[in-house]
């Protein structure tokens, strides 16, 4: 659990984090929203204490990070930023093992850990192990940047744009690995972004900065429905809201059970946005929907998208 | 095996000691090339003691210039020493600007002929491409790097050792690197102040103008400027093998 009570910071006169206070509850995925200069990537920084505070308390687990020891306080979470930042002289392996080595586990026990590790990132361990960053593309960094801050296996990690420099293919698929990861380990994740679509894909709360101030902090359906300030309604669109509405509901919240029907089937944990993308494609107005096991589990009816 | 036989650092520093040891039997070869000179060996010092004499006052000076000079540009690319880098940029380059002959008469007179002036004219004259080079060296590590390091938990002083300086050590042996073979040739001058370097010929040569002494002194110095210009080159690629 990550809290922050009335946190601001100063520069001087200028004030890049206004007294925000925030709880980020263990489990949780929470985005930072925010435009650039809006004190998102510094208020990150403050809960691992690259940056110190000027005024409030940080607590993570109960701990006042002031009074924990820096490295030990970062050692407590992973950490991915948009640069990578990838050891450029290690290996792949010694890169995903930095953590594991300052905590001092063997040897062994750290490159099966990365192998592991790769493996879940989708890069095959017997080819990338002992490659050099410079050998690998930028979207294949960012997964060994991925898996490095997985290594030791903390509760918590902070991402500050960690897509942000990737093609908007790559970046859907780590944003597909991200939310894989945080289904299977429940891990409490700080995700910093510019990008609407992403935080309403991947957090479960999401809260959106301007101009150094916390102006709202939601669900991505509170948001969408009920924006509090017409910057939080510019950012999720007044244009596309609705299809923003159905890209974050699954296929899977209005399928009518047992029925059947033709075509190529939709998975049941497609979004709906997905599923009227190909009703439109292909001039249906029903599509069959699979269950996870990929055997018939109904059909998503046209007219109920519309139900609320 | 094919490939060692044709090293040319091997061959260099064997045709080095080779010389060295075989000039003292030269004196036929230089009597036919400059038949006038009454004397066309020099024989006052032998040669070996003067190589050694030679690489002693450049090790001993570069290994005190790498220790000042690097330990320096570190200090300075800290947050604690930020404040100092103009200052110690600034003394350095003075340091540079007095010609070494210059800094070793000034010497003479405050600590004596021989090893010692010779010593700190050749130290004072190596640390600034040392310096510049730890400056730029650490200056070009990313900072994306550093502040991943950081923000995994690597304290200031394994981020300096384990990520800064492996990352900025070709730009730094690059600068030792200048800095040594610049002082083997000025160690040569520094035979005008009693050290026993392989100068020594080379300065009675030119009081006497005897060119066979000059010939016997140049010789060794310019081979074992190549030498260790070899040696530093084989070192720098074995650092950045990582980058292939």
């Amino acid at each position: 659990m990550i809290e922050l009570e009335h946190v601001t910071k100063r520069y001087g006169a200028a004030c890049a984090v206004a007294d925000v206070s925030l709880t980020i509850g263990a489990g949780e995925f929470c985005a930072v929203m925010g435009g650039s200069g809006a004190g998102k990537s510094t208020m990150l920084k403050m809960i691992n204490q690259l940056i110190a505070h000027s005024e409030g308390t940080i607590r993570v687990d109960g701990q006042d990070v002031r009074a924990m020891a820096p490295a030990a306080l970062r050692r407590r979470m992973g950490y991915v930023i948009q640069s990578i930042g990838l050891f450029p002289h290690w290996t792949v392996a010694r890169n995903i093992g930095t953590v594991p080595e300052l905590l001092g586990w063997a040897a062994s026990q750290a490159r099966d850990r990365a192998a592991a590790l790769l493996e879940q990132l989708k890069l095959p361990p017997g080819e990338f192990l002992d490659k050099y960053p410079h050998q690998l593309s930028i979207g294949q960094q960012q997964r060994v940047g991925i898996a490095r801050a997985l290594a030791a296996d903390q509760d918590i990690l902070l991402m500050d744009e960690p897509f942000g420099a990737l093609d908007p293919i790559t970046r859907q698929a780590l944003q597909a690995e991200i939310a894989e990861i945080q289904r299977a380990s429940r891990k409490t994740i700080v995700f910093v972004t510019h990008d609407m679509d992403e935080a309403l894909r991947l957090a479960s709360r999401i809260a959106v900065m301007d101009r150094s101030r916390l102006v709202q902090l939601g669900t991505p359906i509170e948001l969408l429905t009920a924006p509090k300030t017409d910057f939080v309604r510019n950012l999720v669109g007044r244009d596309d809201l609705g299809i923003k509405l159905l890209g974050i509901a699954l296929v899977a919240s209005r399928m009518r059970p047992g029925e059947a029907a033709p075509g190529e089937p939709i998975a049941a944990t497609a979004s709906l946005r997905q599923a009227l993308s190909r009703m439109v494609a292909e001039g249906r107005d029903r599509l069959p929907v699979a269950g996870a096991d990929g055997a018939p589990a109904g059909t998503l009816h046209l007219g109920d998208l519309l139900r609320r | 095996m094919n490939r060692r036989w044709k090293d040319p650092l091997l061959w260099t520093s064997v045709g080095l000691v080779a010389l060295v040891l075989l000039l003292p039997m030269s004196r036929p070869l230089f009597a036919a090339l400059f038949p006038t000179l009454p004397r066309p060996l020099f024989e006052l010092d032998s040669f070996a003691d003067l190589l050694a004499g030679h690489v002693l006052v450049v090790a001993a000076s570069s290994a005190a210039a790498v220790l000042l000079g690097a330990g320096a540009g570190i200090f300075v690319t800290r947050a604690e020493g930020a404040e100092f880098r103009g200052l110690v940029a600034s003394i350095v380059t003075v340091g540079q600007a007095f010609p070494p002959v210059a800094v070793l008469a000034v010497a003479v007179p405050a600590i004596g002929f021989g090893f010692q002036p010779a010593f700190f004219a050749l130290l004072l004259y190596g640390l600034l491409p040392i310096l510049d080079n730890t400056i730029a060296g650490l200056g070009s590590v990313p900072s994306a790097a550093v502040e991943a390091a950081r923000g995994m938990g690597m304290g200031e002083g394994a981020i300096l050792r384990k990520v800064e300086l492996p990352l900025a050590a070709p730009v730094i042996i690059a600068g030792i690197r200048t800095s040594v073979i610049i002082n083997v040739g000025t160690a040569a001058i520094a035979s005008t102040v009693g050290a026993r370097t392989l100068g020594l010929p080379i300065i009675i040569g030119l009081n006497g103008a005897n060119p066979a002494y000059i010939l016997q002194g140049a010789i060794p110095v310019a081979l074992l400027a190549i030498v260790l210009d070899l040696a530093f080159g084989r070192l720098l690629s074995r650092l950045e093998r990582w980058r292939r």
